[in-house]
């Protein structure tokens, strides 16, 4: 064989494992990003929706928030626009988290239709320009 | 000043579409006239560009508010050192930043390029001064830095926290001068496609511009890191996000580049794939660009969505298509002058460590892009978060080191048994026994078995290599060993110099495998409690709350809390982490409080302690301590691969043997004196 061809063998391998490694990285490790009301018609088509980890868009309704710090636990709402979940975390949240902020919420919704996050984001498309003052 | 200011960047468009108008024609008719109208044209316009910076930079320091710019990114009260960086800390601002900077390299590309490589210049000229228009036309049509308020504020609404961090003081220009000078070898490029002069030597003329964005992007790369670490406190330095993505691409295919480029000079092969490389690499650069100041990806960087997004698609789809067609036309004229003898040899070692490279920024790039492309083909986000990309990059990243190890040690052409054996036997056995000793000390995490194992032969090829090469000088010319490894340096910077950036690569690697044994703890206490956290290389901990203070700083109100830190039960220190809400001139909170992380840094680990929050507004206060092991090691690994790429930088040293019919005119040495790191 040619050196060659030896070596366009070796680039299929190379190329059919990053393929491999992309295509079942996503399998095992992808989560769906869906926003409350897509939550909400997936849940009500698909009732094994529950309890799959998935990311959730929205926005939190503000004063809706509620913090213990004893217990750092960290009670909101989140909704965008149409419909809206409750949602339990236990953490920290980051500096930025505010009620009217925009989040990623990290977690599954429980039979309770809590959403009982592992982590929560706080997507804030100006974070590095001061919040003009209202 | 501002009207100053907005008037030179009128100038700046003006003059830019000139050079790029004369140097095209001028390039494409010979005229020398216009050749030397689009020379000028460079000078006038970084000098037109850096009066609009010194512009803008005069209103940042008199607080002229009435400037939109200056009274949403500073205030009265903000430290002088970041009325420095608040030129690059906006939109508008940076913009500006990049233009300027890229005029600036222009002109120097124009001042020391010399002698037979003057024929690419004229299009060089026209290309830079093409990109700098758009930058400037970007800032008159959709962000001006110079836009003026209706009304005079009292104060500007003062900088984020967050940037207010020496690291945001430097990352950003460094991560721009990285992007920006990658616009002079596509520059290169683009003018050896049009002239056809295809040969190797537009590539010589780049070589030092090549090795400066790479070392600026991974100086960037390495200060956002640190950055993220000690500022945003959720204790990591890489996350993934979009933007980091879109600065570690082009690093990726520049590391790529550097490499094939030797394949390029020694053998006269891989003319197409290089092109390629250089070409892409910018594309990418324009592509972080558009992904950064869009919005259309959610990151923690993204700036306001705006307008200027749709201009940077504009330009990233019209250049992208331009440059493919151009790349497209002249494949026939880019034919291999050998081919690859055997697969056991550093051209097909170099080859799979580009389509490594390659390959791994092609998964950054596509989990990047990831929710659009599944939100457009099957109707719903999929997330391709840290996890996924963990998943796909540390075995890609791992076979990466393996190659560095491997590439230095295979001869040229083909490579014999008896050659390999010699080559092979110390760095091998080196590596077996790194992992024999982690085996035996208890260490069962695959991954980092395989980093540190890895590492360890890297480390010996590295060793090896330089102490044949110094036993070689030893021998022919008597010098001491100590002389004789610095005389090697210096004459083969290079090669040297690749292989200290080759140990800084393991270094990082080594700091990246230690956040395997990360280990974490919340704990809720008042003054006097300790929490206690063992390290998983067994030490315990022992966190004591000592108390709460708060005061006035100049634009912050500080709440700040002291621990006692023990380990094994032995006082080694104090941390101290603060809360910090920033306020105005006038006391009025400005921005979300922000967090200063206590951090203790250590060579075997890193303490991190993050302050959440008082109960109540009580002494009791909430904590998060956090061990980093082996932190240290990822800054510590990019200072020696800064090193490595410094002395491969430096002026001088041995000339680039050329591979073709024109290789003797080479010896006469470089043609691009630069002297970046002055």
């Amino acid at each position: 064989m040619k050196a060659g061809t030896k070596f366009a063998l070796g680039a299929v391998l190379i190329v059919g494992s990053v393929g491999y490694l992309m295509a079942s990285g996503i399998k095992q490790t992808g989560q769906y990003f869906l926003t409350p009301s897509e939550l909400a018609q997936r849940v009500s088509v698909d009732p094994t929706f529950y309890d799959l980890g998935m990311k959730v868009g929205a926005r939190v309704v503000p004063g809706t928030v509620q913090k213990e710090i004893a217990t750092q636990t960290l009670r909101f709402h989140i909704t965008d626009g149409t419909v809206s979940y409750p949602v339990i975390f236990k953490g920290l949240p980051p500096d930025t988290f505010t009620d009217s902020v925009e989040v990623v919420v990290e977690g599954r919704l429980e039979k309770d239709g809590v959403i009982h996050a592992t982590d929560v984001l706080a997507k804030c498309g100006s974070r590095y320009e001061a919040v003009p003052k209202a | 000043m501002t009207l100053l200011g907005y008037f030179s960047l009128w100038l700046a468009l003006v003059v830019g579409l000139w050079g790029a108008i004369t140097g095209f024609v001028g390039g494409a008719q010979g005229r020398a006239d216009l050749q030397q109208s689009a020379r000028h044209a460079t000078f006038a316009l970084f000098g037109a560009l850096l009066i609009a910076v010194i512009s803008l930079e005069v209103a940042i320091f008199r607080h002229d508010f009435s400037v939109q710019y200056v009274a949403s990114r500073t205030s009265r009260n903000l430290p002088t050192f970041y009325l420095w960086s608040a030129l690059y800390s906006g939109q508008e601002g940076s913009l500006l930043f990049w233009a300027a900077v890229l005029s600036l390299f222009a002109a120097l590309t124009q001042l020391l390029t010399g002698g037979r490589y003057r024929v690419y210049l004229p299009y060089v000229a026209a290309v830079t001064s093409l990109v700098a228009s758009f930058f400037v036309s970007v800032m008159l049509f959709a962000a001006n830095p110079f836009k003026r308020l209706a009304f005079t504020p009292m104060d500007g609404q003062g900088m984020n926290p967050q940037l207010q961090n020496p690291g945001m003081v430097f990352h950003p220009p460094m991560l721009y001068l990285g992007y920006i000078s990658i616009t002079i070898p596509f520059a290169f490029a683009i003018a050896a496609l049009l002239t056809k002069k295809l040969d190797t030597e537009w590539m010589v003329a780049v070589r030092k511009w090549t090795i400066v964005s790479w070392l600026f992007l991974s100086i960037g790369l390495l200060i956002g890191m640190w950055w993220a670490y000690v500022e945003l406190g959720w204790g990591g330095y890489w996350a993934w996000d979009p933007v980091e993505n879109a600065a570690l691409l082009p690093w990726l295919v520049m590391t790529a580049y550097l490499h094939s480029v030797m394949i390029q000079e020694k053998r006269g092969m891989l003319k197409k794939w290089n092109l390629a490389l250089i070409l892409g690499a910018w594309v990418l650069s324009i592509f972080g660009t558009f992904l950064t100041r869009s919005g259309v990806i959610a990151s923690v960087h993204s700036f306001t969505e705006s307008p200027v997004g749709y201009y940077f698609l504009f330009f990233l789809v019209a250049a992208t298509a331009a440059t493919a067609v151009l790349y497209v036309t002249r494949l026939p004229l880019l034919q291999a002058e050998a081919t690859l003898e055997s697969m056991v040899s550093r051209e097909a070692s170099f080859l799979f460590n580009n389509l490594l490279l390659i390959g791994l920024a092609f998964s950054v790039l596509w989990g990047t892009l990831f929710p659009i492309i599944s939100e457009a083909v099957v109707g719903v986000k999929i997330t391709y978060g840290p996890p996924t990309f963990n998943f796909v990059n540390i075995p890609l990243g791992l076979t990466l080191l393996l190659m560095t190890g491997i590439g230095p040690l295979i001869a040229w052409r083909r490579a014999s048994t008896a050659n390999l054996r010699r080559q092979f036997a110390v760095p091998v056995t080196v590596g077996v026994f790194a992992l024999l000793i982690l085996l035996v000390g208890g260490m069962r995490d695959g991954w980092a078995l395989g980093a540190f194992s890895l590492g360890a032969f890297v480390v010996g090829t590295v060793v090896q290599e330089f102490a044949r090469g110094a036993r070689a000088r030893n021998r022919q010319y008597g010098e001491a060993l100590p002389l004789a490894v610095l005389q090697l340096l210096s004459r083969n910077r290079r090669r040297y110099g690749g292989y200290i950036v080759h140990i800084g690569i393991v270094l990082l690697f080594v700091g990246f495998a230690g956040m395997a044994f990360k280990t974490e703890t919340e704990a809720t206490l008042r003054p006097g409690e300790s929490a206690e956290l063992r390290a998983r290389d067994g030490h315990m901990y022992t966190f004591t709350h000592l108390g709460i203070s708060q005061y006035n700083a100049l634009n912050r109100q500080v709440t700040a809390a002291l621990l006692d830190v023990r380990r094994d039960g032995k006082e080694i220190g104090r941390l101290r982490t603060e809360k910090r809400q920033h306020v105005d001139a006038l006391g009025n909170r400005t921005f979300e409080p922000s967090t200063e992380v206590g951090i203790m840094s250590g060579l075997r680990v890193d303490l991190y302690v993050v302050l959440a929050g008082l109960v109540n507004g009580t002494e009791q206060a909430v904590f998060r301590f956090t061990i980093n092991p082996l932190v240290w090691w990822v800054w510590f690994g990019g200072f020696v691969l800064v090193i490595g790429g410094l002395i491969v930088l430096w002026p001088g040293g041995a000339p680039v043997a050329l591979k073709g019919s024109r290789a003797s005119h080479v010896q006469a040495g470089y043609a691009v004196k630069l002297e970046a790191e002055r």
